[in-house]
């Protein structure tokens, strides 16, 4: 099922741009549109989707700038104080210190954890909204179970963060707190959507179709579909690369390292000189671990991102150079961060800026795309309204 | 739909469940206490030695690292087995565009499905003392990810004849 047909080979600039734009505008009209009617199922699964893997890469970008670093700092200080009570044979010290730490560790835990819930629920939107012509409900039920998914989607993680800052105040409960109630509730969302969701393919495997189906996504085998599919499997390919090589070379050894730094911590404490230096090895070591782990999961992501792009490009109502420079800057933001993400603890901040400049170009490209898509959507609807 | 595709599409719904009914096990009856145990084993360490009392902080240090190193290998085993599931659903929604034979295009999805399958297999046995066979699993779960991954995205890559 072809969108409109790409550009003949040559044609390029601006004229090219309108009539490609024109093109699109006339395909608006064709069997595309019945894959995106208004407020559709998949249309606000496309939507917030987009919307909550942008915020939570956003989310993501403004922690590692303003958060992690302080966060660690503080986290090193609080192991400091320990080594320094285990010296001064002071256990009460001890305690309040690793209770310090467990507070920090809950702030950055709680941060990475919304920033990475945020992201996996968008990806789980855009995923369904693939498989809608697969869900045998009704439109109406197909409608409410995208607003439960993500309803679920924006409270889970809101709820997530609230944990640190809301802790156990007013709580009914011995261990959870009000956000985390929250959190919990969302999550149930979620699980309630998902089994909506696949009660719908049940239905349609059992071939017991209820309304109406949905036409399959286009599937137009064009230059940018392409680029991302190549692309995001690349990316993705990169990633397990990365990781076999980390658990092969680097793995044991990390978890060898950091016995050999508390060890020798706790050595220290019993009369010889303490050392900020085991402290500083400590941090250095978490450091190393964090980069590889992020590294590895960054690439990956964005390497399932890109793939999912790819379903939605029909849907981009931009000209086709604006739609190849979204994707370009997408591809490049997306191989950025992770190389210098890596190259963090050898050039230092240096890297981390460009690693966060990475991100940046991911969320403009996703955010170029979804104006793409509200494009489409406003064409589309206008049409709608103005037929006779 | 053809067999290449259904083998990827079921094939990875059955790996996401089976991920995720091992991810709420170790949540629900397992996690919760290693947890307890990696992080007080280590805040016990400190104030043994505190108290001066090493050999004992040692036997802390040793129980926090064995109980790290299980915790480790049984999030990951969760987390890849649902995401490579993830991988295999969406790569399985656009598998007729890998432009290869039909039957190099099936003998990709078996190789990502075994792959799959036996890389977080082989990680979760080293935690049960697997030996070799653990490390084998892995090591060849991985490489079959590998080339299948690599064959996928020259598919991609390739204009369909």
């Amino acid at each position: 099922m072809a969108v409109w047909e790409p550009p003949p080979s040559g044609q390029t600039g601006r004229s090219s741009a309108v009539a490609q734009t024109h093109q699109a505008a006339g395909a608006v009209s064709s069997s595309v549109a019945a894959t995106f009617s208004t407020m559709s199922a998949r249309r606000l699964l496309v939507f917030g989707g987009i919307a909550l893997i942008a915020s939570g890469m956003l989310f993501g970008d403004i922690v590692a700038v303003f958060i992690l670093h302080q966060n660690a700092g503080r986290t090193g200080a609080a192991l400091l104080a320990a080594v320094q009570a285990v010296q001064a044979r002071n256990p009460a010290a001890v305690k309040e210190a690793f209770g310090h730490m467990g507070e920090f560790l809950e702030d950055r835990g709680t941060k990475v954890d919304t920033h990475v819930h945020m992201i996996d629920a968008g990806y789980l939107a855009l995923l369904l909204a693939l498989i809608q012509p697969y869900v045998a409900l009704s439109a109406s039920r197909k409608k409410l179970l995208a607003k439960v998914l993500l309803t679920g989607g924006v409270l889970l993680p809101v709820g997530i963060f609230l944990i640190h800052y809301v802790g156990l105040a007013h709580s009914p409960f011995t261990a959870i707190g009000w956000a985390s109630v929250l959190a919990d509730s969302a999550g149930g969302l979620l699980i309630v959507a998902l089994v909506g969701e696949g009660w719908g393919l049940w239905n349609y495997f059992r071939s017991r179709r209820v309304g109406t189906t949905e036409p399959e996504l286009p599937q137009d085998h064009n230059w940018e579909r392409r680029t991302l599919l190549a692309g995001g499997t690349v990316l993705v390919l990169l990633g397990f690369l990365h990781g076999a090589w980390y658990a092969s070379v680097h793995l044991y050894e990390h978890e060898n390292r950091e016995m050999l730094i508390l060890t020798a911590m706790l050595d220290q404490g019993s009369g010889h000189d303490i050392s900020v230096a085991s402290v500083n090895a400590y941090g250095g070591l978490q450091a190393e671990k964090a980069v590889e782990i992020a590294a590895h999961s960054h690439i990956i992501e964005f390497g399932l991102l890109a793939i999912l792009l790819s379903f939605l490009q029909p849907y981009v109502f931009l000209n086709d150079r604006w739609k190849k420079r979204w994707i370009y800057l997408l591809l490049a933001g997306s191989a950025i961060l992770p190389i210098f993400v890596l190259l963090e603890l050898k050039i230092g901040l240096l890297a981390g800026g460009i690693a966060d400049a990475g991100g940046l170009m991911v969320i403009v490209a996703l955010m170029g795309m979804l104006v793409g898509v509200l494009r489409y959507s406003g064409r589309l609807d206008a049409e709608i309204g103005s037929a006779p | 739909m053809n067999g290449a595709r259904k083998l990827l599409v079921f094939g990875g719904i059955a790996l996401a469940t089976l991920g995720m009914l091992y991810g709420l096990y170790y949540a629900v009856l397992v996690e919760h206490q290693t947890l307890d145990r990696m992080g007080g084993s280590l805040a016990t360490a400190f104030t043994q030695a505190a108290g001066r009392r090493l050999p004992e902080a040692r036997t802390s240090i040793d129980i926090y690292a064995a109980t790290k190193f299980d915790y480790v290998r049984q999030v990951d085993v969760h987390s890849h087995w649902i995401g490579l599931a993830m991988l295999m659903i969406v790569l399985g929604v656009v598998f007729d565009d890998v432009a290869l034979g039909e039957r190099i295009r099936f003998g990709i999805a078996l190789s990502l499905l075994i792959g799959s399958v036996i890389f977080p297999l082989g990680v979760i046995l080293q935690t049960t003392d697997g030996g070799v066979l653990a490390s084998a699993l892995a090591i060849v779960g991985s490489a079959l990810i590998i080339v299948a991954l690599a064959a996928v995205a020259a598919g991609f890559a390739r204009t369909s004849t």
